[in-house]
């Protein structure tokens, strides 16, 4: 489907982003930079081979290619600062320090997951680093992170708030009026518009009336810059620079980080709407390439530390593997638990319902749920069980077919029940 | 002819037959439609009458209430029900209101298509069923078909029609194949129910998908448990065709709802409140209802298939009618 027209302006060369070579840094920071982009590169390869063994649900948003993007950014925070990003987040809470273990555990809806299970991919959460979430609304994410912010300001802290977003997203409603908000009241944010150049299928200038994203938020008074998102040391200049302006002068900034996903919007996605061409000519930019060649020849790091460190990607990624395997599901007594917080307004009395049983029933938990009750659970639970299999077949078929309906022959024709989004 | 395909049928004929019919939504053109319910489309029609939107649902949904009310008919596809909660504001404040509060000067023939569902593992803010909120709203029409016959039939009713329609799929059923009369040009009427079995043990109504466990539930009670269960699809709630359902309560006495989304002023909770309304006197039990467990959608497989209705759950509370009362 992708026509020379569509694909006019978006290579490398076209983007307006001109390789702005920074300086190294010091030996330390050049290896903890390239280790974590290998790491999230390695995590986000066998994360696809684990949805194509069916171990993961759900859609996949792998950020493959983007990785400069999370790691340059996030090496510019200070720990207090928070960070917000969507559901292809998977890099950012492994770059803000979450355990590759947690990560896995939480794709394979595992209790010893990030968020216990219950959010999935898209919603990874890890309070304690202060990354406050992936989220699977497009631009949802923009309002809470400047909320963060409000806090942070009203509370008198030098902690900055990231909040990474699409460049889809800058095409919601949240996104200009979060931009006023975020400017009216001085507030203590960046926001970091990572553009792709793609919202699912559709490419930016058929999306985006202004396809320079950096202007797109100054008439609201925020003003922006755009960097290299293939370049890890341009992004994290970029981004530091707007993270003191918003720490010292409360002015809120954005950054605009030029790059691309080498891999389909997720899972499912027959990728019609670009050629293979394109994509490859991008893999020629690669953001992890270019810095380990970078600090190989200008002396920094061996080729064996290079190595070393993708040895130390891939241990970590098959623990995280085997841990997540070895986690338990989370008990289906636990459906009810964390709905509210429990305290002198909700204790007892109807504040969920329980319909799934005839049983008379009162409404507590399901910890709390009759024997019937019980049993309905676990034999709704065993629906999932037998899927499995014909998942695996879905994704063997071809990343694009994915599963059929529920009971129906296999077509030859693709046909997706989990859809693309 | 598969669910998607029918509602794929359904817009060209309608697109064919008229040049005010236009469609628009994210994804729909150049992507073929994250379910490739629009495959084909834009190469078919163009991109005057197939517009890419982009991320923007309150307002390109508003755009669609504002063409509706100049005299197009457009048909807004949102990628999934989850995001119609961002354009809330143009569907109730806009699309449902405007030709009651302008005294009946304009109409806005809209169609909303957006589809619906859990069971595919995309947690809280992709796998709801929110079918109730809809039917909540006077001044909409609300559509839940579930055979491929009921998609094309009501899609083209919906089209046709001078009010605004939520139009409700569900994500499971796009693979589903059924027979479609593509001779048969005639749309299904809203408002007009599918008694989709006949029996007189008890009346099972299911609601979107769940007619569909509804029907896999009645085998049961036939093979288990010697009951003969009649399993009414309602194909739409607004307008509700009450009065089969009702005609079927009387005879059976006896009445499950079954439903995906959550218990609280649910379409169960509604319809039993009409039940017991106009039927009290022919009830031998109280109406079952039968829910997604009242919790957002969990990611997880096993909370997730525990956390909606599968046909065990219409078995146990259709034989629960019959206990002593
Ligand atoms: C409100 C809303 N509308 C639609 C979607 C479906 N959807 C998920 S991701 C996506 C594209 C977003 O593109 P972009 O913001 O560029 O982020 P990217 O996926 O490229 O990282 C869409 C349309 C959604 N999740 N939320
Ligand atoms: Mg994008």
């Amino acid at each position: 489907m992708a026509t020379e027209d569509a694909t006019r302006g978006r290579s490398p060369e076209k983007t307006g982003v001109e390789s702005r070579s920074r300086p190294l840094p010091d030996r330390d920071t050049c290896e903890k930079v390239l280790a974590k982009m290998i790491l999230i590169r390695r995590f986000e390869e066998r994360a696809g081979e684990m949805y194509a063994k069916a171990k993961i649900g759900g859609f996949l948003h792998l950020c493959i290619g983007e990785e400069a993007t999370i790691v340059g950014a996030t090496q510019a925070l200070q720990e207090g600062d928070y960070l917000l990003s969507t559901y292809r987040e998977h890099g950012q809470a492994l770059a803000r320090g979450t355990e590759p273990n947690a990560v896995m555990a939480e794709l394979f809806g595992k209790v010893d997951g990030c968020s216990s299970g219950r959010g999935g991919s898209m919603h990874l959460f890890d309070a304690e680093r202060r990354f406050f979430g992936g989220y699977g609304i497009v631009g949802g994410n923009l309002p809470l992170a400047a909320g963060v912010a409000l806090a942070s300001d009203y509370r008198g802290t030098e902690d900055v708030t990231l909040c990474m977003s699409g460049d889809g997203a800058t095409n919601q409603g949240t996104f200009g009026e979060t931009m006023n908000l975020a400017a009216l009241w001085s507030l203590p944010i960046v926001f970091m518009v990572i553009n792709n150049q793609f919202g699912m299928g559709t490419a930016l200038e058929r999306h985006s009336a202004v396809t320079d994203l950096s202007k797109k938020a100054a008439g609201y008074g925020v003003p922006g810059t755009r960097c290299n998102g293939m370049d890890v040391l341009d992004t994290h200049a970029c981004v530091s620079e707007a993270l003191e302006k918003a720490r010292g002068d409360r002015a809120p900034q954005l950054v605009e980080a030029v790059t691309y996903r080498y891999r389909g919007h997720s899972m499912a996605d027959p990728e019609e709407y670009r050629t293979k061409e394109e994509v490859e000519e991008w893999r020629g930019h690669d953001p992890i390439a270019a810095f380990s060649e970078r600090v190989t020849e200008e002396g920094e790091l061996g080729e064996d530390d290079v190595k070393r460190m993708d040895d130390a990607a891939m241990k970590a990624v098959d623990e995280a593997v085997a841990f997540a395997d070895a986690s338990p599901f989370p008990d289906l007594d636990s459906l009810y638990d964390d709905i509210y917080v429990m305290g002198e307004q909700v204790s007892e009395g109807w504040f969920s319902v329980d319909e799934r049983s005839p049983d008379a029933h009162r409404g507590e938990r399901e910890r709390e749920a009759g024997d019937v009750a019980k049993e309905l659970a676990e034999a709704g639970a065993a629906h999932g069980e037998g899927e499995d299999a014909r998942s695996e077949r879905r994704v063997d078929r071809a990343e694009a077919e994915p599963e059929d309906g529920e009971g129906e022959p296999a077509g030859d024709e693709r046909d997706e029940v989990g859809g693309g989004d | 002819m598969r669910y998607r395909e029918a509602l794929n049928l359904a817009m060209r004929e309608e697109m064919n037959a008229n040049e005010d019919v236009f469609i628009m939504g994210e994804d729909i053109g150049v992507f073929q439609g994250a379910f490739k319910v629009t495959a084909g489309l834009l190469e078919e029609f163009g991109e005057r009458r197939v517009r890419d939107t982009p991320i923007s649902e309150n307002t390109f949904v508003g755009m669609g209430v504002g063409a509706a009310m100049a005299g197009l008919r457009p048909v807004v596809e949102l990628m999934t029900i989850n995001f119609s909660l961002l354009a809330l504001d143009q569907i109730i404040n806009s699309a449902a209101s405007i030709r009651y509060m302008f005294g009946a000067q304009v109409k806005v023939p809209l169609v909303i298509r957006m589809p619906q569902g859990a069971g595919h593992q995309l947690g809280p803010t992709h796998s709801h069923c929110l079918e109730a909120l809809y039917q909540h709203i006077p001044g909409l029409l609300v559509a839940v078909p579930s055979t491929p016959a009921d998609a094309r039939g009501l899609l083209k009713a919906a089209i046709r029609d001078d009010n605004p329609v939520v139009f409700i799929e569900h994500e499971t059923l796009y693979g589903r194949r059924g027979e479609v009369d593509t001779d048969d040009d005639e749309p299904l009427r809203f408002g007009e129910a599918a008694v989709r079995r006949e029996g007189d043990g008890v009346t099972i109504v299911g609601i979107s998908r769940m007619a569909e466990t509804a029907l896999k539930a009645a085998d049961k009670l036939a093979s288990d448990h010697e009951i003969e269960a009649e399993v009414i699809d309602p194909r739409t709630l607004r307008p509700l065709d009450l009065d089969t359902i009702l005609e079927s309560v009387r005879k059976t006495n006896r009445a499950v709802i079954v439903e995906e989304g959550w218990p609280h002023g649910g379409v169960g909770a509604n319809l039993a409140a009409l039940i017991q309304e106009q039927a009290f006197d022919h009830l031998d039990a109280p109406v079952g209802r039968v829910t997604g467990a009242d919790v957002p959608m969990p990611y997880s497989k096993p909370l997730e298939q525990a956390a909606f209705p599968h046909e065990e759950h219409v078995v146990k509370a259709a034989v629960a009618t019959f206990r002593d009362v």
